[in-house]
């Protein structure tokens, strides 16, 4: 073959990527989407839940809709927002990410928690721990990651919601170990941050992090990653730990009111939303190791879930708003054991 | 650029023999105004909105300096490795003939026509600890990728040509006079090498380097598959703007990146200065 | 920094020997005398395709090993998945957009800089190059200070309810600036060395500017036009910081190839993720094979 054939055979390959590329796309660019800017590790779970609702919404409106996705830590994702990413709906891991959309710039309605079932939060998690097969460092429980052998993996509490989990409910046993003591526990707090050795932006990362590069004895993260992290890789790879106490992680979800309204999305967006409490979504969620909220479903899959002594932010810290001005606020408890070089 | 024959005297309402210069110069001018300089000029008036020691504090910060040590620290080994690698390619590819002779010489473009990300996520790919040349290290103790010499060889890959392309045309304008000369003289091939034909192609080899270890010094997307990503081991500066940028710690952000940007300015001077000592050099003045 | 180094010299280095057109290149390698003996030769050569080897061919076949790992299935699975369709189309169309203004801002900016003397010349070209000698991460976190909403234009924009940021827009204008010099920067090199002698007959023989651009002028610097548009072509569909940072890594919306990879990547969706790269590989070998072909062609 002359190059001259050559380079024109590389110039009709061109061309057809080119077409096949536009044929898909004027397939795939029919009527309505909606965009589901989401938290890191949700990337799954969505892929699963969004055609389920794809085709309920085509049976019932007779249109059809696409749901894209954005994912990744829910305060870089809520800044997104704030800089004028056109999220439809939001479906995040933490109530102030949603509450900043809300402050910041009047997106979400004050009392979007009361728009939706369960204060808005249509499942459940926990922070829990994945090691490596065998458990070889012997970690079971909070106390064991403040030990100086111990590398933990979890992503940066600046920007993953997922992490402000981890530092709350560690904060939370410490509370419950030192009898209420904030010093005490905020010095517990510091010592597991120190042995931190990369802070990823989201919770994706973190788990490649600790999965495929190797690094760390122990990656917290939500119960449904450490499982999804397990069948992705391999149960004989990596053991599950749950510790004695966590902390109920809410996922809690909400329409862009000022974005679904000037997109005519509102109708789609609140019947997506709506759509995740039905009992074949809590099902699917269920299968992606998230604890869900509807009865039957959760007593359904109750033995794939180790009991666990569950503790709420509102039980332990006063409910989110004390959360945000003592904790997270700029200067705040957080910032004394995250020292963000 | 100065020698286009017609400087003519200058008059002061002189018409210009061809037409146009108004309407491209102002094509330019406003292209390079919007797309390049204005972008430009955001960046600088973010960075500027900090006081002085807030900037100080950022760009002075532990971690800051670290990802500095390790950005410039890799790119100067990346290209001394292009610089080895780089003359040897130069030197076969001018001085033999061999089959594959051609395919090596359009393979040397690989690394600029392959996007960084797909660099990026093959060399992992290749070096990872289950890699195809990856395992043979680990199983040795040596770790290359997710580990600085991981980030050197993304560097030294994307930016090899370079070398290569600066200094196949000098060499092979090389007087072969000067070589006959030498053997005459009864010289051994490492003498013309060096005292002969290296130092006639010492500005354009330099010249090659420069743009290499500039290339390494902002290249990206090779590199943060690779790096692991580590602060103040295997963290480079591009990444840590970007996570600054994520924290939404915007100034803190423009800071950094104006520290590249001042690090590529004078980078473009260094290599315009070295080009026109090269240009000098070859024209023997 | 810089993309491909020109193989007429870059506009700093003009007056450098053209490499290709060296006609009695044959001739020159036998009259070379140092390096020759048989020892010497063999191990350069072997050393020299030894490092291809393993340094350029290598990670390319690594590319196309894992893409097909599961078989061809799961590949065709993997490229026809919507979002990375999409990605793809939304590559072409960047492509599409960007070359053609970076190739008519290219002539304007060589015809303005090789056809007049003018004052500031020299900082002309250096303003030119400057995309090359940036970061392209420094490119996005600058178009992020101009357009977001706390950027320098951020309130105007917001007045006219314009969304730039994180929108197609953002990409188009991102990879403009990445990639302006390419074809300014061959077809300086190019006009220079043409010299002006043919226009100036032209228009002394009445022929109107425009004519004398498009009957004189561009046949003449077709092949650096077309060259120089290669290698905009190839940087564009590849580019990943400066589109990184000003996308809002839309899946199906704003996910340009590159950041599809890495999207994919971090799904744990390897073989997505490197078939994804095989059409960037693919579409890389295109572009060699494309300048190899100009190359001749002078």
């Amino acid at each position: 073959m002359t190059l001259r054939n050559l380079a024109r055979l590389g110039l009709g390959l061109l061309l057809l990527t080119g077409l096949l590329a536009s044929g898909v796309k004027a397939h795939a660019e029919e009527p309505a989407e909606i965009l589901n800017v989401s938290y890191d590790v949700g990337r799954e779970l969505f892929a699963d839940l969004n055609p389920v609702f794809q085709q309920e919404w085509q049976a019932k409106s007779g249109q059809t809709i696409t749901v894209n996705q954005s994912h990744g830590g829910t305060s870089k994702q809520a800044r997104s927002i704030l800089e004028g990413l056109k999220a439809d709906v939001v479906t995040f891991n933490q109530v102030t990410d949603v509450e900043t959309l809300h402050k910041k710039g009047d997106l979400v309605v004050a009392d979007w928690q009361s728009k939706f079932p369960n204060s808005a939060s249509p499942f459940y998690s926990l922070p829990s721990f994945l090691v490596r097969a065998g458990n070889p460092k012997n970690i079971k429980d909070w106390d064991d990651l403040t030990r100086d052998d111990v590398r933990v993996i979890f992503p940066n509490p600046k920007t993953s919601g997922n992490a402000r989990y981890t530092y709350l409910a560690a904060t939370a046993y410490a509370l419950d170990k030192f009898g209420g003591d904030q010093a005490k526990a905020t010095e517990f707090v510091k010592k597991i941050f120190a042995n931190v050795p990369v802070f990823d932006t989201g919770g994706r990362a973190a788990t490649t992090t600790f999965v495929e590069r190797g690094i760390g004895d122990v990656l917290i993260t939500f119960e449904a990653e450490v499982q999804g992290a397990r069948k992705e890789f391999g149960p004989d790879k990596f053991d599950a730990v749950t510790p004695s106490l966590s902390l109920l992680a809410e996922f809690p979800v909400a329409v862009v009111d000022k974005v679904a309204d000037a997109r005519g999305s509102r109708e789609v967006s609140t019947a997506y939303l709506n759509f995740l409490y039905t009992p074949e979504a809590q099902e699917i969620i269920a299968r992606h190791a998230y604890r869900a909220t509807d009865e039957a479903v959760s007593k359904k899959h109750a033995a794939e879930f180790p009991a666990v002594k569950l503790v709420k932010v509102e039980d332990v810290f006063g409910g989110w708003d004390k959360v945000a001005k003592e904790h997270f606020a700029s200067g705040g408890l957080l910032d004394q054991v995250f020292v963000n070089q | 650029m100065t020698e286009i024959p017609m400087t003519p005297p200058r008059s002061y309402r002189r018409r210009h023999v061809i037409p146009g210069f108004g309407l491209t110069m102002g094509i330019t001018i406003a292209y390079l105004g919007v797309v390049v300089l204005l972008p430009i000029l955001a960046l600088i008036l973010k960075a500027a909105g900090l006081s002085a020691a807030e900037y100080w504090a950022v760009i002075s910060s532990a971690r800051a300096v670290a990802t500095y040590k390790i950005t410039v620290g890799s790119a100067l080994m990346a290209a001394l490795a292009n610089a080895a690698i780089g003359l040897l390619l130069a030197w076969v590819l001018v001085s033999y003939e061999f089959p594959g002779r051609r395919v090596l010489d359009a393979l040397v473009d690989l690394p600029f026509a392959l996007p960084t990300a797909v660099a990026g996520i093959s060399l992992t790919a290749l070096l990872g600890p289950n890699g195809w040349v990856g395992q043979f290290f680990e199983s040795a103790g040596i770790r290359l990728a997710y580990a600085q010499p991981g980030i050197v060889i993304a560097m030294a890959f994307t930016s090899l040509p370079f070398v290569v392309r600066t200094v196949q045309p000098v060499l092979e304008e090389f007087d072969p006079e000067a070589e006959e000369a030498g053997v005459m003289l009864g010289a051994n091939d490492w003498q013309i090498f060096a005292r002969v034909i290296f130092p006639s192609i010492l500005p354009a080899f330099i010249a090659g380097c420069a743009l290499s270890f500039a290339r390494s010094l902002g290249e990206f997307g090779a590199v943060i598959f690779i790096a692991g990503n580590l602060p103040m081991e295997t963290e480079i500066t591009a990444l840590l703007a970007v996570i600054r940028l994520e924290e939404f710690e915007y100034p803190a952000a423009a800071a950094l990146a104006s520290v590249m940007l001042l690090a590529a300015f004078v980078m473009l001077f260094i290599t315009n200065a070295i080009q026109l000592w090269h240009l000098r050099y070859v024209r023997g003045d | 920094m810089a993309g491909f180094p020109s193989p007429i010299g870059s506009a700093v280095v003009t007056d450098l020997p053209a490499p290709h057109a060296a006609a009695d290149e044959n001739a020159r390698k036998h009259r070379r005398r140092v390096g020759q003996g048989p020892v010497i030769r063999r191990v350069l050569i072997g050393l020299a395709v030894l490092v291809g080897a393993v340094f350029l061919l290598l990670p390319v076949a690594v590319i196309f090993a894992h893409a097909f790992r599961l078989g061809l299935g799961p590949y065709w699975e993997a490229i026809s998945e919507s979002s990375t369709a999409h990605a793809i189309w939304l590559t072409v169309l960047t492509a599409v957009v960007v070359v053609p203004i970076n190739t008519g801002f290219g002539i304007a900016a060589a015809w303005a800089i090789t056809r007049f003397s003018f004052k500031g010349k020299k900082l002309l070209i250096t303003i030119i190059e400057i995309p090359f000698s940036i970061s392209p991460i420094v490119a996005g976190v600058a178009y992020l200070f101009l357009y977001g909403s706390q950027g320098l234009l951020g309130p105007l924009l917001k007045a006219a309810d314009v969304q730039i940021m994180f929108t197609v827009p953002a990409i188009l204008l991102a990879s403009l600036f990445v990639t302006s010099p390419f074809v300014a920067r061959e077809l300086i090199a190019v006009m220079q060395m043409q010299g002006n002698e043919y226009e100036e007959a032209a228009l002394s023989l009445g022929a109107s500017g425009f004519k004398t651009f498009l009957t004189v002028t561009l046949p003449n610097m077709k092949w650096g036009l077309l060259y120089g548009a290669i290698l905009c072509n190839a940087r564009v569909m590849g580019e990943f910081g400066a589109v990184s940072v000003v996308s809002g890594n839309i899946r199906g919306e704003t996910n340009t190839l590159p950041l599809q990879i890495e999207l994919l990547f971090n799904d744990f969706s390897s073989v997505g993720a490197f078939a994804a790269a095989t059409i960037l590989t693919l579409l890389a070998l295109v572009s060699l094979c494309g300048k190899l072909w100009l190359e001749r062609q002078r």
